[in-house]
């Protein structure tokens, strides 16, 4: 046992899960944690908004495989963190987010930025914790790390009261915690698993869904030795994009509202969909009704909540999918050789995949999103790390920029934030500092924080900022033309801001490329760089992203844009 | 208020043992707002272990949404147990206080009277209010609310339902 104050104790207890990197923005709630940092082992990355620094501690979450830590004060301070908590909380990635609160005495008076944030930010996080006294701070960090990493992850909030932060004590650090009611299987039912093997021994056209589960477990040489064993079809979902290698000879890449239009047919065409560690959102799967149908469902996933909630299952194997995918490429090995690549449904693969190749035009112009997302591709080596803002830069990314390496490329995609991107990848580089990091961004999406250049250039995160800039919003605009007649509203953003001015007023490098020609130079002297670098592509503000499955209809309603 | 499957799908008792700390029955009534399950009604208490309460939760629910609110309930960190109730092997009770207007004495006879029958308690007279307690089966609380619901209820209030197994079943 140690005397120290509640501050001094949150940092040991920080350190002791091994956090290197904070992200935050003090204020009056939290300088007693402000004054704890001073000389602790943690670096701390100053902010330009609050937001952000949830969005950092997401990113670095989602390449490290481990909670990422943001700070800030009560009040504004930790309003200002909502959007990213539960941008984390929709995509599942573990965060820990520690607020200070007014004093103890002073809850409940209404007191200068006071704010219930934990009745603010309940629904968006896995879980809450205020210490009431100082003693309490140790195991309760504790805590909230094993909450937010095990299981489903999901942000934890700490909020700690400044007097509890000043408060000083005898400190005991414990080595071994315990949730009662929080107990998440690993395994799943080998009975479940007897029944998904059977299931798919006699399956004549399975295919594999990957969501997002599979990168969260980090389970991608499972999921590749299941596919190779069955020899079949992998799409993914959107959120599951570089679960598993996209130039793979079995890959199809994302289906869904704006899904390669060939993953969105075979799955059509399946008698079997195994879906691993996806919870068949509405972006993917269409409709409810009518996904599947006909069809048998083997869903593996870690939260026993996921299953029948959106979809009627055949078999549910509930645990983690490193587990699950093991275990049942083990057992199917016992019953089936390792099929050929020569049988009929990976023609159907192969046909479908070169139909829409030579169906599906690019956009005619010397620069357009696919063109320049090829480049990108090219230039860029297997292992960088690719992020992305929201809308049709999203999309395109999606449909036009393969990741090759498992676990290379994240994007806000549940909450769909516009301005994840761009703080998410400094948090990214600060995992990964060796990688070339790329935010594929939007003009509009990144306007929303595009104050972290500060960031990236005093903290040395040299980031590039891929700018798809058609001066628009973009993805709003397309519904506008699509379901309005055109009729535009609230989108033109009028050649406002001169992004290159914008790098140089932070002290970054800004490039306005005109050509092809000018972007291959571009992003080559962006990966050569030491300071973060905005790349300002043109894209014609009519582009739209197709293929397009309209909210409502089904997969099968897909209409191409050919 | 709605009892005994009045409304589409079946009448389900649900409990749930849950940590006795600040903040829990804030955690699942935000619960169930957020994901629209329709809780007929919910009560709190403590239980035989200090440190655990138990929540009685009664719906009308469809199966599949009942599988989901049971889920979804389990899925909270401070939640420790949740069991859905045969209502065939349980015992379940609600307390219902429930005030007349009662002037004349022919009706606060019949009422009495009632009363009575139900085997409930006359709780206060007044010089133009009687107040009943009545315990029971929702459905038998409902029927005695019908039955004098004409003479004028000035004030009602129902606890909510409380269960337990029958039996040696835990
Ligand atoms: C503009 C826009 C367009 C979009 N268009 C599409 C689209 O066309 N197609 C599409 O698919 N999506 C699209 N999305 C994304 C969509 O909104 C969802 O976020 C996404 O489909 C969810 O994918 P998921 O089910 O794989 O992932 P997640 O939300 O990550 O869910 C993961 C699932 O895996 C489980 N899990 C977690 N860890 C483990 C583990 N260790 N073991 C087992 N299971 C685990 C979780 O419980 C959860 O059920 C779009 C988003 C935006 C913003
Ligand atoms: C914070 C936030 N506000 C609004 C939206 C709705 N929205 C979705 S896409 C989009 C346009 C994004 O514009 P931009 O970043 O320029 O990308 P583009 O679609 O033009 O490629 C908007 C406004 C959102 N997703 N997030
Ligand atoms: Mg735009």
């Amino acid at each position: 046992m140690v005397e120290m104050t509640g501050a001094k104790a949150l940092i040991q207890a920080l350190e002791k899960e091994g956090t290197e990197i904070v992200f935050g923005l003090p204020g009056g709630a939290n300088l007693p944690i402000y004054d704890a940092l001073v000389g602790a082992n943690l670096r701390h990355v100053l902010v330009r908004h609050e937001q952000s620094a949830a969005h950092m501690a997401d990113g670095y979450a989602r390449i490290k495989r481990k909670a990422g830590v943001c700070f800030a004060t009560s009040g504004p301070g930790a309003t200002n963190l909502i959007t990213g908590i539960a941008t984390a909380y929709a995509d599942s990635s573990p965060v820990v987010a520690v607020t200070g609160q007014v004093p103890l005495a002073m809850i409940g008076k209404d007191a200068f930025q006071e704010t219930d944030i934990i009745g603010v930010a309940n629904p968006c996080t896995k879980y809450s914790f205020q210490p009431r006294v100082a003693t309490e701070i140790p195991e309760m960090v504790k805590k909230a790390f094993y909450i937010s990493e095990s299981g489903r992850p999901g942000p934890v909030l700490v909020d700690i009261p400044k007097d509890v932060q000043q408060a000083t004590a005898d400190m005991k650090f414990p080595d071994l915690i315990k949730v009662r009611g929080y107990n998440p299987v690993v395994d799943a039912d080998l009975s479940d698993m007897s029944r998904a093997v059977a299931l798919l021994v006699k399956a004549e056209r399975p295919i594999i869904m990957a969501g997002g589960g599979v990168i969260l477990s980090g389970a991608f040489s499972e999921l590749q030795a299941l596919a190779e064993l069955l020899m079949i079809p992998v799409v993914t979902t959107f959120k599951g994009k570089g679960a598993f290698p996209e130039n793979h000879p079995l890959a199809m890449g994302p289906i869904g509202m704006h899904g390669h239009a060939e993953a969105n047919k075979i799955i059509l065409e399946a008698d079997c969909i195994v879906a691993v560690g996806a919870r068949f959102s509405d972006r993917s799967v269409g409709r409810f009704d009518e996904f599947g149908k006909g069809m048998s469902i083997i869903h593996m996933d870690i939260d026993p909540a996921e299953i029948g909630k959106n979809k009627s299952v055949d078999v549910a194997l509930v645990g983690d999918v490193k587990s699950s995918l093991r275990t049942l490429v083990k057992l199917l090995a016992k019953k089936i050789a390792k099929r050929s690549a020569d049988n009929p449904w990976l023609k159907r693969r192969k046909e479908l995949v070169q139909y829409y190749a030579e169906t599906l035009k690019d956009y005619p112009r010397e620069i357009t999103a696919r063109k320049s997302l090829k480049k990108l591709r090219e230039l860029l080596p297997a292992n960088g790390i690719v992020t992305t803002e929201v809308g049709q830069c999203q999309m395109w990314a999606s449909l036009h920029f393969d990741v090759i390496s498992p676990g290379t490329f994240f994007s806000s995609t549940g909450l769909g934030t516009m301005g994840f991107g761009f703080p998410a990848s400094i948090g990214a580089k600060a995992a990964a500092p060796k990688v070339p990091v790329v935010d594929i961004a939007g003009d509009g999406s990144f306007n929303m924080t595009e104050n972290s250049l500060a960031v990236s250039v005093l903290d040395k995160f040299p980031v590039i900022v891929f700018l798809m800039n058609n001066y628009m919003l973009g993805m709003v605009a397309q519904w506008q033309r699509t379901f309005y007649n055109r009729r535009y509203s609230g989108v033109h953003q009028h050649s406002c801001p001169d992004y290159v001015k914008i790098a140089d007023a932070y002290g970054a490098q800004g490039i306005r490329v005109g050509s092809m020609q000018e972007l291959d130079k571009a992003i080559k002297t962006a990966m050569k760089s030491d300071v973060a670098t905005v790349i300002d592509i043109p894209i014609d503000p009519d582009e739209d992203v197709y293929p397009f499955v309209a909210p409502g209809t089904g997969l099968k309603d897909m209409i191409t844009g050919a | 208020m709605a009892t005994a499957a009045t409304q589409s799908g079946s009448w389900y008792i649900v409990t749930a043992l849950v940590e006795n700390k600040p903040g829990v029955l804030f955690r699942v009534t935000n619960l169930f707002r957020a994901r629209n399950f329709n809780i007929e009604s919910i009560t709190v208490g403590s239980t035989e272990q200090k440190d655990l309460s138990r929540m009685t939760i009664t719906t009308n629910s469809d199966e599949k949404t009942l599988d989901q609110l049971v889920k979804q309930l389990r899925k909270l960190i401070d939640v420790v147990e949740v069991k859905v109730l045969d209502t065939e092997k349980t015992v379940y009770r609600e307390l219902a206080l429930i005030k007349m207007t009662a002037v004349d004495p022919t009706t606060r006879s019949e009422i009495i009277n009632y009363a009575t029958i139900f085997r409930g308690n006359i709780l206060d007279i007044g010089k133009e209010t009687i107040t009943v307690e009545i315990t029971g089966t929702p459905d038998k609380i409902d029927a005695f609310k019908n039955l004098v619901e004409h003479y004028g209820i000035a004030q009602l209030s129902r606890t909510g339902v409380s269960a337990l197994p029958r039996g040696v079943e835990l």
